[in-house]
């Protein structure tokens, strides 16, 4: 634990006057405040913009409160606008991306602490370099397997499917789960499975009945890391997906960069904020496990 | 249950990832190589024609700017995310009562998906109504801020809005190893006497070293897959101004139906992304087994 403060030691009470000392502090707060405010802008400008006519958006400025507050292009971007062909707003892809994410994210998570228990707990030669193996599938660039994975997709009779775009992220999610389960037992002291081995409990049973129990924390950390890389992914979603089965970013993308009719800014803020609250609001209730699982997955990846 | 089965059953469990990982990862990764090696266009073919494609690349200027775009892009969203990230967790760690709602502001970006990013900054950076009709308001008539359509300055609306996605989790990231000094020689300094900012540039920052190093690998991979932001942002125009390896990448796959030079510029950026991890990784598994 770093223990500084500009209150620190004796000696620097003494080198300082308490007049700098509080201009320091005022300064300091008021550097925190304007990197908030750079932070929020774009948050600010999003909600407002929303809220605005089109008329009011091309008279008034960027930055100002609307002046009458209008829920029509919230109404517009849900279920009126067009992405493409279909005017449908993003509701149907809203909920295409929750078809998505909901199978991805327990699938990817269970079969993840199965194989964590295994590397963890159960070590037989070879288990390391699997996940070695695993470990550096993490870091490879999708773009790689892309192409095979559309043919792949095409001869296993799920292409442009949401269950073609559920056994995508399962497969390319797998390494960091596996990472995050495996990090987590591995602190596990391994007589704990020892003793129940010689108690006769069998695999599954020592899993279901001591690791399992355990598990809680990891498993909220893994699943809001699912959670997001699957909600926010894009790639796979442009590239694997067709008409009526897009998740709800390639759908605002459509809205955004359509071409055709008058551009309407707020309804495009409208539809970015709908696509971004469900991980924010993930964000929002759990932020902690959040950071836990970008630290995890970053630092020990 | 038998006893074989009852041995087997950790690699039994462990089977169908394994196998699953080494079509979807490696052999994929595999038959992109080999492709890449091919004259495929629209449909791959599998008789191996050299490095046709790899030479391919190398002549085409949409690449070049593409890899030169990688290059502008990477470094000042590396350097200006780490020199941010650091600069806000030091204001952090100065006891700030309010920290974690702070922190939580900071670092909310990162919880979105890029294109909702993309999609917020191009409106503020809208040169018709956007930051620069608002100053123009303020009575500024000759203010310019048009970068966004300016193919010369485009791919730096990418660097400023990957920033305010990413600096966040910097500062997170060097927050967690700033409370992770030990606490004693911090102490143990300042009763000697030597100076606040001293106590930083002298032992915390420097004994932070590997936290740099992830900070680096994180953004660099972030850097070399950036794909959603840049079509989102500007759709790689004006032009192809703002493409990079991973939309080029996208276009010969997906619209142009040149699988060669796609599967040949993937294989570029696994290249790139291998040179910057494997070293990092090599050290990293090293000094566990050590």
């Amino acid at each position: 634990m770093a223990d500084i403060s500009s209150s620190g030691g004796p000696s620097m009470a003494r080198s300082q006057s308490q007049t700098t000392k509080l201009a320091l502090r005022i300064i300091l707060y008021l550097a925190l405040c304007i990197f908030a405010l750079f932070y929020l802008m774009p948050l600010f400008v999003m909600i407002t913009t929303s809220l605005k006519s089109l008329d009011e958006i091309r008279t008034g400025d960027l930055m100002s409160l609307p002046r009458d507050v209008t829920f029509d292009a919230w109404r517009s971007a849900w279920s009126e606008a067009c992405t493409g062909i279909q005017c449908e707003g993003v509701r149907p892809f809203f909920w295409n991306s929750v078809l998505i994410a909901i199978p991805g994210v327990l699938i990817s998570t269970l079969l993840g602490a199965l194989n964590g228990y295994v590397v963890a707990q159960w070590r037989f030669k070879g288990a390391n370099i699997f996940f070695a193996l695993m470990l550096f599938g993490c870091f490879i660039p999708f773009q790689v397997v892309l192409l095979p994975m559309a043919r792949m997709l095409g001869v296993m009779g799920i292409a442009g499917t949401i269950p073609g775009l559920v056994f995508v992220h399962v497969i390319y999610g797998l390494g960091f789960t596996t990472l995050f389960f495996r990090n987590y037992y591995v602190s596990i002291p391994d007589e704990l499975t020892k003793a129940a081995k010689v108690d006769g409990a069998g695999f599954f049973r020592i899993f279901w009945s001591i690791f399992l129990p355990l598990s809680l924390p990891i498993i909220v950390v893994t699943v809001i890391w699912q959670f997001t890389q699957i909600w926010n992914d894009f790639l796979f979603g442009v590239s694997f997906s067709q008409a009526g089965t897009q998740p709800v970013t390639v759908a605002l993308n459509n809205i955004v960069n359509s071409t055709t009719g008058v551009k309407e800014y707020n309804v495009d803020m409208a539809a970015a904020i709908i696509a971004a609250l469900p991980t924010l609001f993930v964000y929002v209730v759990a932020g902690k496990y959040f950071i836990r699982g970008l630290t995890a997955g970053s630092v020990k990846g | 249950m038998s006893k074989w089965l009852q041995d087997n059953m950790p690699k039994i469990v462990l089977a169908p990832s394994f196998i699953a990982v080494m079509i979807f990862v490696y052999g994929f990764i595999g038959w992109t190589a080999w492709v890449s090696l091919t004259r495929s266009r629209l449909m791959p073919r599998y008789e191996l024609d050299s490095f046709i494609q790899y030479e391919r690349l190398a002549a085409s200027p949409r690449f070049e700017t593409a890899m030169v775009n990688l290059f502008i892009f990477g470094s000042l969203f590396i350097i200006i995310a780490m020199v941010l990230g650091l600069l806000l967790a030091i204001l952090l760690d100065q006891k700030i009562r309010t920290e974690g709602a702070i922190r939580t502001i900071y670092l909310y970006p990162m919880a979105l998906s890029m294109i909702v990013t993309g999609t917020a900054w191009k409106w503020i950076l809208n040169p018709g109504l956007g930051l620069e009709a608002m100053v123009r308001g303020w009575g500024f008539e000759e203010f310019r801020f048009d970068w966004l359509v300016d193919p010369d300055m485009a791919i730096y609306t990418i660097v400023i809005a990957a920033i305010w996605q990413s600096s966040g989790f910097v500062m997170a990231l060097f927050l967690a190893g700033l409370r992770s000094v030990d606490g004693e020689i911090i102490k143990a300094a300042q009763v000697d006497g030597i100076p606040h900012w001293r106590v930083y540039t002298a032992i915390i920052i420097p004994s932070m070293a590997p936290i740099f190093l992830s900070a680096f690998i994180v953004l660099a991979h972030l850097a070399i897959k950036s794909f959603d932001l840049v079509i989102a942002l500007t759709g790689g125009g004006p032009g192809y101004a703002t493409d990079l390896p991973a939309t080029y990448m996208y276009a010969m796959a997906f619209s142009r139906g040149d699988i060669g030079q796609a599967a040949s510029s993937a294989m570029v950026m696994m290249l790139v992304v291998f040179a910057i991890v494997v070293p990092y990784l090599y050290s990293e598994l090293r000094t566990k087994d050590g």
